[in-house]
């Protein structure tokens, strides 16, 4: 088995592993607290625009976005690890059938790999990071896996 | 040599999808979880979803008035009844989207059983272990909104939730267990020698496999265009409207207000249906890839073959795309849209059909 093929198969295991350890652990000890968090605030702006006390419902409400924010990316990290560990696996099985030298191919396979695990980093680093850095992360990790990806679809066309 | 290939390759098949076999529970099992998750998608989006935000939008409404009349205990009514409108949707997009996505990591582990290096009987277990624990995830998921926290000796999660966690533990003991019985196969303990024979030599396989890249690739394109133009835009637009909300029901604009509780609705469809696209397009994607692998194991003749195969592809095409044209064509778009789902459901009990198939004549020979 080639060391390419290899990388996509161990590397999208170990990935899978690590987002469904990091989505149990999030669902058990952080997920329903969190979204307690998030009704809270909500329902608690709406208390205090009923007292008329405006400055109270906007700071809620900020809460609110604040934790939204945290939530909707908590999520996607669990996803999108999994969801990518499962494309490399698959892409790890039929890898043999890429056709391009095998230079070529363990490139191809680290630029996915390595787009797997730094994009959804780079979501979840947004959650307690500001500026510009994690952003940047996720960016380069969508299109490391997006290049990756065209190019073993363009090594697929090129089979025999 | 290559009847000798070929002898070697049926072989080796019938070796994999031995009765009761590892392999044979994580290929039916995973289709069948498949087909289970796309059949419930499919009741939950025409039966459930769009009533479910028409109701969260009238219980907004009733929120803004409440805060006009200055009824706080009718606002924290109002959003006890959204918090739970919203459980029950999040959890039953959690249930489809669990069980369609435990379909897809049994079938990959399907595919890399040959490399698991374990006694058949361990196999088996671990192939029983993942699937208990893929069907008891999403039903524990599903139930959450029922049984809430009765009976529970916790203060925030409930039986069910706890039926759930359980259930993902289960599929993740199955997990490190492969990995471990493959981390043996590779430091070479092989009970069998000799590579899987994973063909995708023929016409069925060749199409699903390049369909697949090509929606994968297409749903990446997509999520990266929408995160970049959208999804920022779409979080500030939400807390300004919010922000509206509050503030013109505090000073008693009622129109204005409900005008801001529809726009808030508006981005709340908006967003899902984006999201909808971008992970339809690429699971779609993968399951095509995946079931490139198990076109040896489909017993069907070739022109049925192939009708699945087109069926699937065009189904995963027509769903997103209709998905996309839904805030413009309404509920045509998601007509269509779900035609395209049952294109996608009957693709595949098709091939769970050519894939019993299989296994029958397996056994059939096996006891001659």
């Amino acid at each position: 088995m080639s060391a390419s093929r290899k990388l996509l198969l161990f590397g999208g295991l170990a990935l899978a592993i690590v987002g469904m350890v990091y989505g149990l652990v999030y669902a058990v000890l952080v997920e329903h607290q969190t979204l307690d968090g998030l009704g809270g605030s909500l329902t608690t702006a709406f208390v205090r625009s009923a007292e008329r006390d405006l400055p109270a419902a906007q700071s809620s409400l900020e809460t609110y976005a604040r934790n939204a924010y945290v939530y909707v990316r908590q999520v996607d990290t669990h996803s999108h690890w999994i969801g990518l560990a499962m494309i490399l696996m698959v892409l790890g099985i039929a890898f043999d059938n890429v056709g391009l030298g095998e230079g070529w191919k363990l490139g191809l396979a680290l630029l996915m790999l390595g787009g797997a695990l730094v994009f959804p980093m780079g979501v979840l680093m947004q959650t307690w990071m500001s500026g510009a850095l994690p952003k940047v992360l996720a960016s380069a990790g969508a299109a490391a896996v997006t290049l990756g990806m065209a190019g073993t679809a363009w090594g697929f066309s090129r089979a025999q | 040599m290559a009847t000798g290939t070929s002898t070697a390759a049926s072989r080796s098949v019938a070796e994999h999808l031995a009765p009761s076999g590892s392999q044979r529970l994580f290929v039916t099992g995973g289709i069948a979880l498949i087909v289970a998750g796309m059949i419930f998608g499919d009741i939950f989006a025409v039966f459930v979803l769009h009533q479910n935000g028409n109701r969260i939008g009238g219980r907004l409404i009733a929120a803004v008035h409440a805060v006009a009349a200055r009824d706080t205990q009718a606002v924290t009514t109002a959003f006890h009844d959204v918090g739970g409108l919203l459980e029950n949707r999040g959890t039953k997009v959690d249930a489809h989207v669990h069980m369609i996505d435990f379909g897809y990591l049994a079938l990959l582990m399907a595919l890399v059983q040959p490399y698991v290096s374990l006694a058949e009987e361990r196999k088996r277990l671990l192939a029983s272990l993942f699937l208990w624990g893929a069907v008891m995830l999403p039903v524990g998921v599903f139930s959450i909104h029922y049984v809430g926290l009765q009976y529970s000796p916790f203060s925030a999660i409930g039986w069910a939730s706890v039926i759930a966690d359980l259930g993902g533990s289960l599929v993740l003991v199955a997990m490190v267990l492969e990995t471990a019985g493959l981390l043996r196969w590779f430091g070479g303990d092989r009970a069998a020698e000799g590579m899987p024979v994973i063909s995708t030599s023929s016409w069925c396989a060749k199409t699903l496999m390049t369909g697949g890249t090509l929606l994968v690739l297409a749903g990446f394109l997509h999520g990266a265009h929408y995160a970049i133009t959208e999804l920022y835009q779409a979080e500030r637009a939400d807390r300004q409207t919010l922000g509206r909300m509050v503030d013109a029901a505090a000073a008693n604009q009622i129109a204005v207000a409900e005008a801001a509780v529809v726009r808030y609705g508006g981005l709340q469809a908006a967003k899902a249906i984006q999201i909808a696209a971008h992970s339809h397009v690429i699971e779609f994607g993968m399951l095509a890839m995946l079931l490139a692998f198990i076109q040896p194991y489909v017993k069907l003749s070739e022109t049925w073959r192939r009708r699945w195969v087109i069926s699937l592809l065009a189904g995963s095409v027509i769903l997103p795309v209709c998905v996309l044209q839904e805030l413009r064509f309404g509920l045509v778009a998601g007509g269509v849209a779900d035609v395209g789902g049952a294109l996608v459901i009957v693709a595949l009990i098709g091939m769970l059909v050519g894939v019993i198939r299989h296994g029958g004549r397996l056994d059939a020979g096996v006891q001659a």
